[in-house]
């Protein structure tokens, strides 16, 4: 009785949806292509998912939050930059993560506290955040990638590039980040607050909640999985470029929307975004394996989007519960 | 059927998912009638207008309208066939003006150009003829609350409506306005237009309404002639029971010599110099004009807001409140005048509502512990009788009432030493009122500060021992004690008139 409660409520959430949909979709590009499941190949979709999984995170708190954050891809590009550019100046490469961290926070601060003390909207803030530290790192670089072959030490590339019984570095710490936010975002009082907020600022400041902390917090944190995920690549790529994640803000939102996060604020989870992504790089590789041109990689990624979107709204317009596109453009009572 | 009437609706049923709303309803306007539609929060007022005004069909049941039966199935057709539907929360485009608000969609124009000049000339016509005193040129964003609503019924009138539905228009009015609205309202009915009036509020109800018709649960209970009726028999159609008191019982044991809140000279924005006190075992109740700065004057005291100047003792000790937190952690707790867009997390669930000021008292560490928060879900949803159907649905699907016993729930969790209520009772129905002001009373007894501001004066005094009323920022004056609390007294007071 019990149990089959936990099957239902689990059936029920939008999780289960997603999860659904992305075995269907592995389910049927084996049945065309048997060479998809190989261990190459699921190596592959691992690595893909894991630098764009990061800042999906950080996409999904924000988004929790109630704001945006568009500034991810740039601050990765800034920090792998930096990284880099700074180990070719004979930098200790450790140290020069370390001061990649340091200008990571410091573009979360700026974001947070424009955001927050300022009262700027977070969409503005971020979008010039983006250019301005994509701009970093395109005025060290000069424009061109930095090659860094044979300045990095191994113990570094092997978190990039490495494998523990047989399964990508890159892949787990993405989902030890993941496991650890996701318990955080369910569990802890602190991220609580982040849900308060994002649903209603207002309340939230009068249940005593420090609502700007909580803003600079998310965003400071947001930052730093962005230049972790910069860091990464810097090691996965042996180059610098500038051009590092470029339009990884669109990819980061469609995961977190996919998986069920809510535009308005107050709804979603790390466990849905994780989905998300990972259908969305399964589709990305399928494509591949199926001969099909790279340039249909976007237009599929927007269909997906949309099509998840109107399934959650329809399936929630008969459960008769708010969809997700009644929470974002408001309810009728 | 129906040929005396302009409108009727027959047999209305809907049925939503899970509920049934309204269940067999009738409604019967006659030409130029002022018809009162009462009932408690859900009682099914609200479908019922949005079943006219076109937003979904009925289940089952038949709308007549100047004797031919209609079924409109979108605003656009209800207004089309006469139905003018002024809604509660007013749908204006802000940045237009007034003029442009007005004639939406089917502006003048001189070939593919808008023909301003003729815009503004009709637009100032419509609006002259409700004694407005704006011009329609002037931005709606600009307007006061109550001159934006004269511009919804300008644009209705002006459409030629013939049956106007006005939800709850008082509901954020000041007492003024509400006159001015009356008069509208009988000169629309003077030019044969009939008014569909929503309203909690009885004396509005006995001032320009006809006839009311009450509901109560889905239900149609009766529908009765003003003139031959008091308000007691609207309330107890409304309820289905006797009331007897309104009001609880006036304090028996105030303590004169134990002081609770005391405040001195306490000044800042839209404020200044504020002195008072509150004794043990009294209700101190704040009385004004809307926007005479009582909320600005609680929200400092919590240090929600800076204040410029001014000492706060809470039980004999002085204070200093760098933020809210400071003083909820003291015991003090405020509780917001707007529930919908500053009290609640309407999508949240009821538990995580209750749990949001105290979170601490729900974790170990930092983490949330399930059986905690169920825990001080369940003993306030017992100890204040929220009617609901389990902790995690939502809080936006209970009503007025039962969300506003849930805020109070979530800041008795922080066993508070003072409690001020700013608009206990705004939006709930007669039940749930009477259920909040005893509790209150009941908090009182035991020893908690109770402060309410109330813009409803049948409130403010029937509720409080003692009475300080604002004008403009200064206190202007207290009843209650040595000067008697009337209607008259507190008026006098609140509108600035010396002595």
């Amino acid at each position: 009785m019990k149990k089959d409660n936990l099957i239902k409520r689990f059936f029920a959430q939008r999780e289960a949806n997603v999860l659904i949909i992305t075995i269907l979709a592995i389910l049927v590009v084996q049945l065309i292509q048997p060479k998809f499941l190989n261990y190459n190949n699921i190596k592959s979709i691992m690595i893909s998912v894991s630098t764009d999984g990061l800042m999906a995170i950080g996409l999904c708190v924000a988004l929790i939050l109630g704001g945006i954050e568009l500034s991810v891809g740039g601050v990765a590009a800034m920090s792998c930059v930096i990284s880099g550019y700074l180990c070719l100046q004979g930098w200790n490469i450790w140290a020069a993560c370390g001061a990649a961290i340091l200008a990571g926070i410091f573009v979360g601060l700026f974001n947070g506290l424009m955001i927050s003390k300022v009262g700027l909207p977070p969409f503005i803030v971020t979008l010039g955040m983006q250019q301005l530290s994509r701009g970093v790192a395109y005025i060290l670089t000069e424009g061109s990638p930095l090659s860094l072959s044979g300045y990095l030490p191994d113990e570094f590339r092997f978190m990039a590039t490495g494998t523990v019984a047989g399964i990508p570095m890159l892949f787990l710490i993405f989902v030890v980040v993941a496991i650890i936010a996701h318990i955080l975002l369910k569990h802890s009082n602190v991220c609580r607050s982040i849900f308060y907020v994002g649903s209603n600022e207002g309340a939230a400041k009068l249940s005593a909640i420090n609502v700007d902390k909580v803003k600079i917090s998310v965003y400071v944190t947001i930052a730093l999985l962005s230049t972790v995920a910069g860091i990464l690549s810097l090691g996965r790529f042996n180059v610098a470029t500038p051009e590092l994640s470029v339009g990884a803000e669109t990819t980061a939102i469609s995961a977190a929307v996919i998986g069920g996060t809510s535009f308005t604020g107050g709804v979603g989870s790390i466990f849905g975004t994780f989905l998300g992504i990972v259908l969305l790089k399964v589709v990305n590789s399928a494509m591949v394996m199926l001969n099909i041109s790279v340039y249909w990689q976007d237009f599929v990624q927007g269909a997906i989007l949309v099509l998840a979107v109107t399934m959650d709204y329809l399936a929630n317009k008969k459960a008769g519960q708010p969809s997700m596109l009644q929470r974002l453009f408001g309810k009728k009572n | 059927m129906g040929e005396a009437y302009l409108f009727e609706a027959v047999g209305i049923t809907k049925q939503f998912p899970g509920t049934k709303a309204l269940d067999n309803v009738k409604l019967q306007v006659k030409k130029g009638e002022v018809h009162a539609l009462c009932g408690e929060n859900g009682a099914g007022k609200s479908t019922l207008m949005n079943i006219i005004g076109g937003l979904f069909p009925p289940t089952a049941g038949k709308l007549f309208f100047e004797g031919a039966e209609i079924s409109p199935k979108n605003p656009r057709e209800s207004q089309h066939i006469g139905i003018g539907f002024v809604h509660q929360e007013l749908s204006l485009c802000p940045h237009l003006t007034a003029a442009e608000n007005i004639y939406i969609g089917r502006l003048p124009h001189k070939g593919d150009r808008i023909d301003f000049k003729k815009l503004w000339e009709d637009a100032d016509e419509v609006l002259s003829k409700f004694g407005a005193n704006f011009s329609s040129r002037t931005q709606v964003a600009d307007l006061t609350v109550s001159e934006q609503q004269l511009v919804e019924i300008a644009k209705s009138v002006s459409l030629n409506c013939k049956l106007l539905i006005l939800d709850e228009p008082t509901s954020s009015l000041t007492d003024k306005e509400t006159k001015k609205l009356f008069e509208v309202v009988k000169n629309l009915k003077k030019e044969g237009i009939s008014i569909l009036f929503i309203s909690h509020r009885m004396p509005e109800i006995f001032a320009i309404c006809d006839k009311v018709t009450v509901f109560k649960d889905g239900n149609y209970v009766c529908t009765m002639d003003t003139k031959d009726i008091v308000s007691d028999d609207i309330i107890r159609a409304m309820v289905g029971r006797e009331l007897g008191n309104l009001y609880p019982p006036k304090s028996s044991k105030i303590e004169e010599d134990k002081e609770i809140l005391r405040v001195e000279n306490l000044s800042g924005n839209r404020f200044q110099n504020i002195t008072f006190s509150l004794k043990k075992g009294e209700i101190l109740g704040f009385a004004g004009l809307v926007g005479a700065g009582r909320s600005e004057i609680m929200r400092a005291l919590c240090g929600i807001d800076p204040k410029t100047s001014g000492r706060v003792w809470l039980n004999g000790e002085e204070q200093r409140f760098k933020n809210y937190r400071d003083a909820v952690n003291k015991g003090i707790c405020y509780l917001t005048e707007d529930r919908k867009t500053q009290g609640l997390f309407l999508e949240m669930s009821i538990k995580s509502n209750m749990t949001s000021a105290n979170l601490k008292a729900v974790s170990k560490g930092i983490w949330l512990q399930e059986k905690l928060e169920k825990q001080l879900a369940d003993t306030y949803v017992e100890q204040l009788a929220i009617k609901i159907a389990g902790i995690e649905y939502p809080i936006s699907s209970l009503s007025g009432g039962n969300q506003q016993k849930c805020l109070l729930g979530k800041w008795l969790s922080i066993h508070p030493r003072l409690i001020i209520m700013d608009e206990p009772t705004r939006g709930i129905d007669v039940g749930a009122k009477s259920e909040i002001h005893n509790l209150l009373r009941k908090l009182a007894e035991e020893g908690v500060g109770v402060i309410i501001v109330s813009s409803e004066l049948p409130e403010v005094m029937g509720v409080s021992d003692r009475i300080l009323v604002i004008h403009e920022g200064k206190l202007a004056g207290e009843v209650g004690k040595e000067e008697v609390a009337t209607e008259e007294n507190i008026m006098r007071l609140a509108s600035g008139e010396s002595k």
